[in-house]
């Protein structure tokens, strides 16, 4: 079975390369790692069966990644790791806590009465997905686009140092706007 | 047409091989032509012009020889893992991208999603540009790889719709569904905003052209200032690889693929395919480098909403049929 | 393969991320830790869905969900460390519970 194979290979690399997000002194080196790591789950959710998404999450994750490198280059006193030094704190009660997590997670999957299997997937689930969030899941749809809205608001506004009075002047008489950086219409 | 039977249809499996290779010799072949056009425009008609174009069309050649020849270069302190991976990825996701490109009226292979994966794979070469700029520990290519990623947020977005925009008209993600259904009328002709804004992604997702601000002269070559030997070649050489594999897609999406009259599937493919390289190779030399912030405000400000009103139009069209 | 071993795997996944979460002092290596917690998510629905209810699409939705928070956290994480850095030049989580008004 080649599925069983991919699978094996898929999940050591993703929970290796997860242990290494923590362990590379390098940022750089860690957020790929990272990457390298949600790649892999990308892969196991086509192994199963779920093509789009598990696109949809190589494709995204890689653009996510490719944007925090910047944001922990830039914010890390140390981003290179040319000088290895520890930013962990309370190391050992989280070790212990994670392990008791992870039993605790451990024991309710091998002892859980999971239900068979019902139902056969769509012949296209992709399609599936879609008629199903733009019908009976449209709710869950629209609260995605809402708060995706206002994380692009809320972001700007937090981001931004800069608010309409440094652009436009104090009576907002200004006709162009004075920016740092001038942009690519007409400015 | 004969030919609607075997749509959609998937190559052998030898095709695996021969791909990189095609892929290769289309790469040379463009920047031949580029290479002739430059020297055409620097030393004008006179005596000597044979000569001097054939050395030009087979320059991309002689340099690609050149470079294998030539040694690496390692810099104080540098990450080379994360730069040769960075390098390495470049050429690789070219190719990843174009095994959904039907030649014909087959492809590598033909996933469900074969439009969301072609995406996946610039964005995998967008942020290995970073890690090839990130590698050396040099300023200069840092500087553009942090340019290629700022380039990537403007062109990215325009670029996702416009990809959409053909889909949407196909009714499905799968390539051989997107020509199949463009037998009676190409794409292009009812969505030439999603086209143009194609093209232009195109060049920006290859960093060629006016978009070669990453590559830039005034940061010393950017992102490769720092390589030399096979290193700069597989940068060099994935620009190209990216280049025509972002042209070759053009084709199924919006072209038509392999419909046309009189000539077979491929021909059809290879004719297209040489067309949109070269308006490309051609139109480059018509517009300045773009720095990024500028494209930036024209993508969000002017290409986002033509593309999702091309969009609309579309949806509309599709509804109604 | 089972359902079992998919959990299992993204038990793993989620306990990993946990653990970074807790002991890194950086806010930006904070939301590493929560990427990889939310990446074990992701695998948990995509394998219920596939091993228990594959008819419905409630999985899927699930998945979708888990992708679109994992945008937003990362969005709303860089901006808060933006402007916190701005105001305090702070980007550590003791210093900004220390320097708390």
């Amino acid at each position: 079975m080649p599925d069983v194979a991919v699978f094996w290979a898929l999940g050591a690399l993703a929970v290796v390369s997860g242990v290494m997000v923590f362990r590379f002194d390098s940022m750089a080196r860690a957020t790929y790692a990272l990457l390298l790591s949600l790649l892999c789950v990308g892969g196991l959710v086509i192994v199963l069966g779920l093509d789009y998404l598990g696109v949809v999450v190589v494709l995204m994750m890689t653009i996510e990644m490719a944007i925090m490198a910047v944001f922990m280059v830039m914010y890390m006193m140390n981003p290179a790791g040319l000088m290895p030094m520890s930013m962990l704190h309370n190391k050992k009660g989280a070790a212990v806590l994670c392990t008791l997590v992870f039993l605790l997670l451990a024991a309710g999957i091998v002892l859980a009465p999971w239900p068979k299997r019902s139902g056969r997937p769509a012949d296209d689930p992709t399609k599936a997905l879609g008629t199903a969030l733009m019908g009976p899941h449209i709710l869950t749809m629209m609260t995605l686009g809402f708060a995706l809205f206002a994380t692009i608001v809320a972001t700007v506004v937090l981001a931004t140092r800069r608010g309409r009075y440094d652009r436009f002047g104090d009576d907002l008489r200004a006709r162009t706007a004075d920016d740092p950086v001038r942009g690519g219409v007409g400015r | 047409m004969a030919e609607s039977a075997e749509t959609a249809g998937t190559a052998p499996l030898w095709a695996v091989v021969l791909l990189p290779v095609v892929l290769t010799v289309v790469a040379l072949a463009a920047a031949g032509f580029d290479a002739v056009l430059s020297a055409g425009a620097e030393h004008g008609r006179g005596a000597g012009r044979g000569a001097r174009t054939l050395r030009a069309a087979v320059a991309p050649v002689r340099e690609g020889i050149a470079l294998l020849a030539r040694q690496r270069r390692r810099t104080t302190a540098d990450d080379a893992a994360l730069g040769r991976i960075g390098i390495a990825l470049v050429p690789l996701a070219a190719v990843l991208a174009a095994a959904v490109v039907p030649w014909g009226f087959r492809a590598v292979t033909d996933p469900v999603v074969g439009i969301v994966w072609f995406n996946a794979m610039e964005a995998l070469a967008w942020a290995a540009v970073w890690l090839a700029g990130w590698g050396p520990n040099s300023v200069l290519s840092l500087i553009g790889g942090y340019r290629f990623l700022a380039q990537g947020l403007a062109y990215e977005l325009p670029h996702m719709f416009a990809l959409t925009t053909a889909a949407l008209g196909a009714g499905s993600l799968r390539v051989g569904e997107v020509v199949r259904a463009q037998q009676g009328m190409w794409f292009v002709v009812w969505m030439p905003a999603a086209f143009a804004v194609y093209l232009l992604s195109a060049c920006a997702m290859a960093f060629w052209g006016p978009f070669g601000h990453p590559l830039g002269r005034d940061v010393a070559g950017g992102v490769v200032a720092e390589y030399s030997g096979v290193d700069r070649l597989l940068l060099l050489g994935g620009r190209w690889l990216l280049l025509v594999a972002t042209a070759a897609f053009s084709v199924p999406l919006f072209l038509g693929g392999g419909h046309g009259p009189l000539l077979p599937a491929w021909a059809w493919t290879v004719l297209k395919t040489a067309g949109v390289l070269a308006l490309l190779i051609v139109g480059r030399r018509l517009v300045p480098t773009l720095r990024m912030e500028r494209y930036m405000e024209f993508a969000w400000l002017v290409l986002v909403p033509l593309t999702l009103l091309q969009a609309l139009v579309v949806a509309v069209v599709v509804l109604n049929r | 393969m089972s359902l079992e071993l998919f959990l299992l795997l993204a038990a793993a996944l989620f306990s990993v991320g946990l653990f970074g979460a807790l002991t890194q002092q950086s806010i930006v290596m904070l939301m590493m830790g929560l990427e990889l917690m939310l990446g074990g998510v992701i695998l948990a629905a995509a394998a219920v869905w596939h091993y228990v209810a594959p008819a419905a699409t409630d999985g899927q939705v699930l998945v979708v969900l888990a992708v679109t928070v994992m945008a937003v956290e990362m969005a709303i994480g860089f901006a808060v460390v933006t402007a916190l850095f701005r105001a305090r030049e702070v980007d550590v989580t003791d210093e900004a519970a220390e320097l708390k008004a």
